[in-house]
C-alpha cells in the first residue's frame, strides 16, 4: 500500500512479452462470427448463455403457475410438470451459470485484466463457443422430439431416468445426454485456454498474487470444472450405452410396468457417486468466480483495498480443493454407511470455514469503506445477504440427522436457489453493470438499474423465504400437486400463491434489464475509458471497448497489484496496475 | 517460485513489489502449448481413474462376473509400446538434428498405433464370438467401454501425429517440428501409461480384485 514514491531507478521498460500472432479478420463475418477475439467469443457466449437462461426463467413461472393455482392450467400435466423442472434445473446451473461466469467473464476478463492481447489459443477458444452453441441447439431440440424432454429431474437418477412412465424416457434423455457431452467437449476447449492464458500470458510484473480476485474465483472454478467435468461425461456416457445398447451399467434388475426388463445387476447409487462427484464442485464453479467478482466489486466500490488479499486467495484454493471431498452429502438418504455420512458431513462443515472467512474480509472491507452505491455495489450487497442466509441453512442441511427430514422437501429448494441461484445470479447482474462500460462504452442506466436491483432482491426474498416454512411443514419437491393431505396446512396454498406472484414480478422486472441492455447501448451516457476509477488493467485500455489486440502499440507493464484504493499520499483515490510508482502523483499536503 | 513460495507472497508491501516487478511475463507459445497439453493429460487422467473406480466399486458387488480373458492383448500391448518407442526415437533424433530418422521414427510409430487399434478391434471381435459373451455383464460392457475410450484418445492422437507427419516434408521450421514431436511423445507415452494401468488392473486375471481386498473394500 505505501509502494508510492520511491527512488527514481525505476522506469517503465518496455515489455519483454513475446509478442502474439493475432489473426486479421477481415469480413464482418470475421469478425463477429467466426471471431477469434475472446471479447466477441465472450459476448456470443453470454447472449447464448441469457438466451436460453430465458427460456429456464419461463419454466419457473409455468412450474410456479401450476404450484400456485392447481388445477387450472389445462396445458400443464404431471409430465409437464417434471420436464420443466428439469430443464429448468439443468439450463440454470450448466447452460447458463457455469457458460456464463467462465465462457462470457472468463473469455471477456481473463485477457485483459492479466494483461494479454487475446486467450493462448483463438482458434481453439472459437471452436469452444460453436460447440457450446450445439449442445444448445441440442438441448432445445429435445423440446420438439416425440415423447418431450426428459424428465428425470436434473440429477437424472436411473433407473427412473430411463424407465417407461418418466416423460421423455427415449429421445429427451438421450439428447439431454448427447448435449451434456458436446458441453464437456465444449468447456474442456475453452477451460485449457483459461488456465493456460492465466499461467502463461500474463504481462510483465503481473505476478500471480497481483492478479485481482476476479481471475483467480474464474481461474480456480475453471480447473475444478475441467476436473470434475470428466465424472459427468463418463456417467453420461454409460447411461448412454445403458438405454441404446442395453448394458447394465446403473440399472439393476428391474421390473417396470409389470415387465422385468433384460438388465441385470447394473448399479444405480454408482451413478450418483460419479453425478455428485461432479455436482458438488458444480456449485463451486459457480460459486468461485462469483465470489471474486464480487470481492473486486466491493474494493471498486467502496474505494478501499481489498480485506485480506491473501487470505482471499487461500480461501479460494482451499474451497476448491476440499469441494472434490464433499459429495457425497447429497446422497444421505442413500442408503450408505453412516461412517461415510459422518465423514461427509464433517468435511461439508469444514469448508464453511473458509467459506465464512470470506464473507467476513467483504464485510471488513466494505467496514469504514467510501461506499458509492452504485448498481453494481448495490448487487454485490445483495450478494453477501443471499449467500450468508443460503450458506446458514447449508450448515443445516450438511448434518446428517437435519438433512434426513428435510431431504427433498421445498427446504432444499428454498436453500439452493439462495446460494447457488439468486446469489451468483445477483453477482451476473452486478458484474453486468460493472463492465457493460467497457464493453460497449456507454454507461446502463442508473434509475433503471437502481429499479431492477431493488424489485429483483426484495422479490427473491420474497420468493424463497416463505419456501422454508413450506419445506418445514413437509411440501415435497418435484411435485406437480400436493393434493389433500393431513399435515400440510391449507394455508401453505395461500403461501404459494403468494410466492408465484413475487416470482412473476421479479421475472417480468427483467424485462427492465433486457429493455437497458438495449437501450443503454444506443442511447446511453458515454462512459469513457474508466468510469467507475478502477485500478485494473481492462479499464486502462487505449479504446473502449478495446479494440483487437486489447492494448494498442504495447501491453502494460504492471508494477502494483490490484487494490491500491485510498492509498495515503496520493492525490488520486486510485492508482492503476500500470502506474510506475515515480509517475504516481502525490497530494500537495505532502510535496 | 513453486507455487506455495507464491502463495505466501504479500503483493501490497514495498520489498515484494520490487521482486514482483521483475517478472517478465509469460506467453511463448512453445511453453503454453507443453502447459496445455499437461493440463489436458490431467483430464484424461482423471476421466480414466473414475473408469477405474466405477470398475472397482463395481467389482465389489456379489454378483461380479469377470469378463473372459482375450489374450491378444498381449500382443496389442506390446505393439503400443513399441509405438512409444518408435516415438521415444524420433525424439531423439529430432533433438540431434538427424530428419531422416525422425522421419523414420514417426512413420514407424504410426504404424505401430494403427497396429494396435486394430489389434483391439480384433479383440473386441474375439470377445463377442466368445461364449461367455453378455453385454448385460458389467465385466464385459466396462471391457468395451474402458478399451473404447483409451482408443478414441489413441485415435484423436493419430490426427495430431498426422499434422505433424505432414510437416516433415521439404522445407520445415525444424523449431516447431521438434515441438510437435515432443507433444506427441509426451501423449503416447502417457498413453501408454494409461494402458498399462488398464491392462495390469483389469483385464489380466484382475488384479484390482487383490487391490480391493488390500484395501478391505471386498
Ligand atoms: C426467480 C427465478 C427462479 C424461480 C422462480 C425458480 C423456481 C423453481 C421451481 C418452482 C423449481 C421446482 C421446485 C420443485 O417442484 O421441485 C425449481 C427447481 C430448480 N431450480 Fe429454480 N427458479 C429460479 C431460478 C433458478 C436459478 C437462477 C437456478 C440456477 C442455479 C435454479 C436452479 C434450480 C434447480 C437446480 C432446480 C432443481 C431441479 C430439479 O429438482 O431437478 N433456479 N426452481
Ligand atoms: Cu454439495
Amino acid at each position: 500500500m505505501d509502494y508510492v514514491a520511491h527512488d527514481a531507478s525505476d522506469f517503465a521498460r518496455p515489455a519483454e512479452v513475446e509478442e502474439m500472432e493475432l489473426y486479421h479478420p477481415k469480413t464482418f463475418i470475421g469478425k463477429y462470427i467466426w471471431s477469434q477475439d475472446a471479447k466477441v467469443i465472450a459476448v456470443q457466449y453470454a447472449i447464448t448463455a441469457i438466451g436460453i437462461g430465458l427460456v429456464a426463467l419461463v419454466l419457473s413461472w409455468l412450474m410456479r403457475l401450476q404450484l400456485a393455482f392447481p388445477n387450472s392450467f389445462s396445458f400443464i400435466d404431471p409430465s409437464n410438470y417434471l420436464q420443466f423442472v428439469t430443464m429448468h434445473g439443468m439450463i440454470m446451473v450448466i447452460y447458463l451459470l457455469t457458460a456464463l461466469f467462465l465462457g462470457g467473464f472468463g473469455n471477456y476478463l481473463i485477457p485483459l485484466m492479466v494483461g494479454a492481447r487475446d486467450m493462448v489459443f483463438p482458434y481453439v477458444n472459437m471452436v469452444s463457443y460453436w460447440v457450446y452453441l450445439t449442445a444448445v441447439l441440442l438441448l432445445v431440440a429435445s423440446f420438439f422430439v416425440p415423447g418431450g424432454p426428459t424428465g428425470a429431474g436434473w440429477t437424472l437418477y436411473p433407473p427412473q431416468a430411463i424407465l417407461q412412465g418418466t416423460p421423455g424416457a427415449t429421445w429427451g434423455i438421450i439428447l439431454m445426454l448427447v448435449s451434456l457431452a458436446f458441453f464437456i467437449i465444449g468447456f474442456t476447449m475453452g477451460g485449457l485456454n483459461y488456465v493456460v492464458t492465466v499461467l502463461q500470458a500474463r504481462t510483465r510484473g503481473m505476478t500471480m498474487m497481483r492478479l485481482p480476485l476476479t481471475v483467480w474465483g474464474i481461474f480456480t472454478a475453471t480447473v475444478l470444472a475441467l476436473l470434475a467435468f470428466p465424472a459427468l461425461f463418463v456417467s453420461a456416457i454409460m447411461m448412454m450405452l445403458d438405454v441404446t445398447l442395453g448394458t447394465s451399467f446403473f440399472m439393476p434388475a428391474i421390473v417396470s410396468m409389470g415387465q422385468q426388463l433384460d438388465y441385470t445387476g447394473g448399479s444405480p447409487v454408482l451413478f450418483q457417486h460419479l453425478f455428485w462427484f461432479f455436482g458438488h464442485p458444480e456449485v463451486y464453479i459457480v460459486a468461485l468466480p462469483a465470489f471474486g467478482i464480487v470481492s473486486d466489486l466491493i474494493s471498486v466500490h467502496a474505494r478501499k483495498n481489498i480485506f485480506g488479499y491473501r487470505m482471499m486467495v487461500w480461501a479460494i484454493v482451499a474451497i476448491g480443493g476440499l469441494s472434490f471431498i464433499v459429495w457425497a452429502h447429497h446422497m444421505y438418504v442413500s442408503g450408505m454407511n453412516p461412517y461415510f455420512g459422518f465423514f461427509f458431513a464433517t468435511t461439508t462443515l469444514i469448508i464453511a470455514v473458509p467459506t465464512a472467512l470470506k464473507v467476513y474480509n467483504w464485510v471488513l472491507t466494505l467496514w469504514r469503506g467510501n461506499i458509492h452505491l452504485t448498481v453494481p455495489m448495490l448487487f454485490a450487497i445483495g450478494f453477501i445477504f443471499t449467500f450468508i442466509n443460503g450458506g446458514l441453512t447449508g450448515l443445516f442441511l450438511g448434518n446428517v440427522t437435519v438433512d434426513v427430514p428435510l431431504s427433498d422437501t421445498m427446504f432444499v429448494v428454498a436453500h439452493f436457489h439462495m446460494v447457488m441461484a439468486i446469489a451468483p445470479i445477483l453477482v451476473v447482474f452486478g458484474a453486468i453493470y460493472h463492465w457493460y462500460p467497457k464493453i460497449t462504452g456507454r454507461m446502463l442506466n442508473d434509475t433503471l438499474g437502481k429499479f431492477h436491483f431493488w424489485v429483483t432482491f426484495v422479490g427473491s426474498y420474497a420468493i424463497y423465504y416463505p419456501m422454508h416454512y413450506l419445506g418445514f411443514a413437509g411440501v415435497p419437491r418435484r411435485y406437480y400437486a400436493i393434493g389433500g393431505t393431513n399435515f400440510i396446512p391449507e394455508s401453505a396454498q395461500a403461501l404459494n400463491a403468494s410466492i408465484t406472484i413475487a416470482a412473476l414480478i421479479v421475472g417480468v422486472v427483467q424485462v427492465v434489464f433486457l429493455y437497458n441492455l438495449v437501450w443503454s447501448y444506443f442511447k446511453g451516457k458515454p462512459s469513457g475509458s474508466n468510469p467507475w476509477s478502477a485500478t485494473t488493467l481492462e479499464w486502462q485500455t487505449a479504446d473502449t471497448p478495446p479494440k483487437h489486440g486489447n492494448f494498442g502499440e504495447t501491453l502494460p507493464v504492471v508494477y502494483r497489484w490490484a487494490y491500491d484504493y485510498s492509498v495515503p499520499g496520493a492525490k488520486e483515490d486510485f492508482i492503476p496496475q500500470n502506474v510506475p510508482p515515480r509517475d504516481v502523483v502525490l497530494s500537495s499536503n505532502k510535496t | 517460485m513453486t507455487m506455495f513460495h507464491q502463495l505466501m507472497a504479500k503483493p501490497w508491501v514495498t520489498a515484494q513489489g520490487k521482486v514482483d516487478d521483475l517478472y517478465a511475463g509469460g506467453a511463448s507459445s512453445a511453453l503454453a502449448k507443453r502447459l496445455a497439453l499437461r493440463v489436458f493429460l490431467a483430464v484424461v487422467a482423471v476421466l480414466f481413474f473414475l473408469l477405474v473406480t466405477a470398475y472397482g466399486t463395481r467389482m465389489a458387488y456379489e454378483d461380479w462376473r469377470p469378463a473372459p480373458q482375450v489374450s491378444l492383448l498381449w500382443a496389442n500391448t506390446l505393439v503400443l509400446i513399441l509405438s512409444s518407442i518408435a516415438l521415444q526415437w524420433a525424439q531423439y533424433s529430432v533433438r540431434r538434428g538427424r530428419m531422416d530418422a525422425m522421419r523414420v521414427g514417426l512413420l514407424a510409430a504410426g504404424a505401430f498405433t494403427v497396429v494396435f487399434l486394430f489389434g483391439q478391434f480384433l479383440a473386441w471381435r474375439q470377445l463377442a464370438t466368445m461364449v461367455y459373451f453378455d453385454v448385460m455383464n458389467p465385466a464385459v460392457a466396462f471391457f468395451y467401454l474402458i478399451t473404447g475410450v483409451h482408443g478414441l484418445h489413441l485415435v484423436g492422437g493419430l490426427v495430431a501425429w498426422g499434422r505433424t507427419v505432414a510437416r516433415v516434408w521439404g522445407d520445415f521450421d525444424v523449431g516447431k517440428v521438434r515441438q510437435s514431436v515432443e507433444l506427441c511423445t509426451t501423449y503416447w507415452h502417457f498413453l501408454l501409461l494409461v494402458w498399462l494401468v488398464l491392462f495390469g488392473l483389469l483385464f489380466t486375471g484382475n488384479n484390482l480384485d487383490l487391490l480391493l481386498k488390500l484395501c478391505g473394500i471386498r
